[in-house]
Parts: structure tokens; sequence; C-alpha cells
């Protein structure tokens, strides 16, 4: 399939990820089995990883809380950042890993079930690492929009129900 | 109180929409195709860009015509687009949405008695605003065997000494229909033989979805007897801000101007405004929103034939136009026992002209959830009322 409808079925599915073979063929204008081949394909590449959900963990968990995390390094020759990030990326509160331009070097998102774990993870897990420098925590107070979806007040369909 | 009510428009039908829409308006948890407009709010960028311009306090009237460059870069825009060129200074006109340039052109061309050749279905306000304007309204029966579109012979067909004035809209409310360069070409061949101005209403010219559009002004000899109306409600998502314009000829649209100034002064200045912000920098965002319009019309498209209502593939705006003969009832009756068995509103093809009768139409400016749901429960009203059909005509 060419490379302009393995994306635009990339896109949709960034989207909506419950999308069937059937309604993504529809959509694109292929067939439903040339589809699910081209998914297959992009799965077995490592370009489709894995299909997940957006949640807002705020209105059923009031507990869990997320803190992007600045992480300042002292790069090692020959391994660079790969080895230290790589290390901080392997701990399942992480929920990303970043290398970063600007002051800091990696940025870390880390999620987890109260205040409490997170400083724990940062001053336990995090600092003591051989080759991080320093830290700043970043809570987030409140989230407005993740991967693309508007948390609050996104707007609300009121055209008149039959129009010219 | 007859007695002091103008007869021409007592003699008026009320639009056929208005009807069916208290009826829509009075049920509740309606999935409705019956929308004429995109279901996508106005792009964040125009949005924002017109509350800037309030907060800068640009409240003013403009010039008559419209903000002078908004005109230029509408000129500026059918150049690269159609390759057309017009003076921003005195060949283009903004108006209050294309439905005020419709009456404009009316008034500012008739005379009482003129005829004007209106091929239909269309949108439901041409016919209306010939006869306000003293002019006398000739519908042309488009045919679906034709997919809707005029043919040369059908328009020859109705051509009489009286004949001043040719008035298309395409990409079609509300069959979807677009007409090729060459099928354009034809019926422009016939308009400079019986000396016709055409008026060719080009709102969805932006959403086509095999190939792009073509203004029937890019035809040869064309330019000088066409006045091309679009504006920026469908394809900018911004119904409300009512911004429209007219190009064509210095003295036409002159004629048109002067009608404008005395009933409307000029158009909103904060539409007018987000307007521009459209033209600049809407592009992608414009883009975005045709691309996903053409992934819903592949799935209507899919899903009747799936359910079994003939249709035509519409080739632009955001509309398909099913016939519904197969379940033997009227067209009215379809939509009206749709809405009360499955709770699905689509607009009786009646109410856009005679010809359109025993077709629906359903807009699919809606959620992919909605189109696919809708879908799903039209399916099972065609299943359910083709079967009685069936037996009642075994039954005779």
């Amino acid at each position: 399939m060419e490379m302009e409808k393995r994306k635009e079925i990339l896109q949709l599915l960034q989207n909506d990820a419950r999308l069937t073979a059937e309604q993504l063929a529809a959509m694109v204008g292929e067939d439903a089995e040339a589809v699910a081949q081209a998914v297959r394909e992009m799965e077995q590449e490592g370009i489709l990883l894995r299909y997940t959900a957006v949640v807002d963990w705020e209105k059923i968990d009031t507990d869990t809380v997320t803190a992007i995390i600045d992480v300042k390094t002292t790069p090692r020759r020959d391994v660079g950042f790969d080895q230290l990030a790589q290390h901080i990326a392997r701990f399942p509160e992480v929920r990303a890993c970043y290398l970063m331009s600007g002051a800091d070097d990696l940025s870390v998102v880390v999620q987890a079930g109260s205040l409490r774990d997170v400083a724990n993870f940062v001053s336990r897990r995090l600092s003591t690492l051989e080759g991080v420098a320093s830290t700043t925590t970043h809570f987030i107070l409140k989230r407005y929009k993740h991967d693309g979806v508007l948390f609050e007040g996104p707007e609300n369909d009121d055209r008149l129900a039959v129009t010219p | 109180m007859n007695r002091f009510i103008n007869p021409t428009i007592a003699a008026l039908p009320p639009s056929g929409i208005r009807k069916f829409f208290d009826l829509v308006a009075a049920s509740k948890g309606i999935i409705s195709l019956g929308v004429g407009e995109p279901d996508f709010v106005t792009p964040w960028h125009i949005r924002e860009t017109a509350i800037h311009s309030l907060e800068e306090g640009r409240t003013s009237y403009t010039s008559n015509w419209g903000m002078l460059e908004l005109r230029e870069a509408i000129a500026e825009h059918l150049n690269q687009w159609q390759g057309l060129t017009y003076d921003p200074t005195s060949e283009i006109l903004i108006s209050v949405g294309v439905s005020e340039a419709i009456d404009l052109v009316m008034r500012a061309v008739l005379s009482p008695g003129d005829e004007v050749l209106i091929p239909e279905p269309c949108f439901v306000s041409y016919t209306a605003c010939a006869a306000m304007a003293g002019g006398k309204p000739v519908t042309i029966p488009l045919r679906a065997e034709d997919q809707f579109k005029l043919t040369p012979e059908q328009l020859e067909a109705y051509i009489t000494p009286r004949s001043k004035m040719l008035f298309i809209g395409f990409p079609n409310n509300p069959t979807g229909a677009v007409m090729t360069r060459e099928e354009l070409a034809a019926v422009a061949e016939v308009a400079i033989k019986h000396d016709l101005l055409v008026v060719s209403d080009e709102i969805y010219g932006d959403l086509t979805y095999s190939g792009p559009h073509v203004s029937i002004a890019t035809l040869p000899g064309m330019r000088e007897r066409t006045i091309l109306l679009n504006g920026f409600s469908k394809a900018y998502a911004m119904t409300g801000w009512r911004i429209g314009y007219a190009c064509g000829p210095a003295e036409i649209i002159g004629m048109m101007m002067k009608i404008h100034q005395y009933i409307i002064m000029c158009a909103p200045i904060m539409g007018q405004i987000a307007a521009l912000e459209a033209l600049r920098h809407g592009a992608k965002e414009r883009d975005r929103m045709v691309a996903e319009y053409n992934r819903r019309r592949r799935l209507m498209v899919k899903g009747f034939a799936e359910i079994g209502l003939p249709c035509f593939e519409p080739q632009g705006a955001f509309y398909i136009f099913p016939s519904i003969e197969p379940t033997g009832m009227s067209d009215e009756e379809f939509a009206l026992r749709l809405l009360e068995e499955e709770k699905v509103a689509v607009v009786p093809g009646s109410a856009f002209g005679e010809s359109g009768r025993n077709h629906v139409r359903c807009s699919y400016a809606s959620s992919y959830e909605n189109l696919t749901e809708a879908l799903r429960r039209i399916g099972q009203f065609v299943a359910r009322h083709r079967k009685e059909a069936a037996l009642s005509v075994g039954k005779q």
C-alpha cells in the first residue's frame, strides 16, 4: 500500500484505535484485506506499537499524580545519554522519557499512586543513579488536553437539526 | 390583514425544509443527517484572530464593498485556484453570505417577466429570490440518470426569448453532483449562443473529491457573462459568520453594490477579519476537513450500496442523495416514518424541487459514529419496509 495511505491509516488509528479494518478500508478507499495486511506489516515493523486509551483519571481516582521531571546528567564517554536514559525508562512508573534540547538533558514523565510515591521514586531511585546530577520535579495540577484530546469543554454540536 | 400583504410574497411557497424542521425539532434523541452545514467548529486560529480583533476594538463599519484587504486576498486566491483575474476595487463585493449575493444579483439583473433558468434539485432560495425580484423562475428538472447534471439539450429545451439568466450551483446541494470542465463547456456554449448571464453558486467548490473544482467562469468567453458566488461557510466551517462574495464584470457588480449599500451597508467586520485569516492561513485546516468529509463520503456510498438504495457516487459537497423507490414510499413519507420509527432525520428530496422527488438528502457532516449508527438504522428500516412493499404487491 502506498505511503500516503499508510500514513492516513496511522493518523486515523492514533485518533481512534478501535476502528476496524472494515471501517478503515471504507474511510481510506481500500479493501479491508489490504488494510488488515498493511496494519499487520506496520505492527511487525515496529511502527504501530500499541493500542491504548486516553483516560481522565481525575474522574475516577483523585490520588493518581503525574510529574514531569527535568534531569540534568553528566554524560559519559562512549555511551552518551542513551545508557542512562534507557535505564531510567525501564522503571514501570516512568510513562515517558525524552532527551531534550535546552538547559536540562532528560525529561521524565512519572505517574504514580500518590505524591509520596513520586517523591520516593525521585529521591530513592532517580537522584541516586550514577550520572544524574540534579532533578527538578514539576507536578501536573490539571490536564486541559492530552494526546490531542480536550478534557473539558469540547465544543457542543448546537447546530439546528435541519437546515437547507 | 391580508390586504396589507404583498401578493408576490404571499404566493411564495414556504420552504419545504421548514416544515420538516419543526417536526425534527420536536423529537428527542434523533441522529440528524438533515444539517446543511459542517459539524466542525470554525478552526481555532480563525476564532482566535476574531477575538483578538474585538480586543483591539475593531468594531466599525467597513467599506461598502467590504475590506479592501479581504477583496485583495480573494482576488489572489481566485487567481491561484482558478486562474481567474478580478479587480479587487470594482469586481469583487463582500456580501452577508452567498444568500445575500443571490438576492443582489437577481435584483440587479431582472426586470419583470425576465426568465431565470434554474436546474433543480437545488438550494432552496434560488427560485424564491428570482420571484421576489420580479423575475420568472423556470425550473429545469435534472434527472437521476444524468447524475443530476445539467445537459446542453435540457438547457436548450427551456430557453425562450425571455430567458435572461442561468443559475447553477455545483458542487450541488442536495445531490453532491459535480460538473466536469467538458460538461460545463457544453452548457457554456448554449449560454453564449443565447446570450445568457450565468450565475454560479460555488460555495461547495472546495469540497470536491475527484479532482479540483472547475468554475464555469474559467471557460472561454464566460468570464464576461458569469457572476461567481462563493464564501467561507462550507470550506472553513464558518456558516455563522455570514461572509460571502460575488465576483464578475464591474458593471453588474457595481449595481449589486448599489443595492447592498442601501440595504446592508456592509458585511460585519468581525466576520470579514475572520475570513481574511481563513484565506491567509486556513488551507491546512480546510484540507484536513475535506479529507475527513471524503472518508465519510466513502462510508456513506458503501453503506447505501449495502442497504440497497440506488445512489450515484457524489463527487462534491457533503451530501448523498439516494433514491428511496425500493421502499415504495414517497420521499416525504420515507422521511417522516424514518424519523418516527428509527429517529434518524433526512430531508425529503422534493424540498429541493420536484425532480428531487423519490430521493432523500443525507448530509454526512456528522461524526463517524453518528453516520455508522444512522446507516445501521436506515438499513433496518429499509429491510423492514421493502418486505412490506413486496408483500403488498404480492397480494394485489
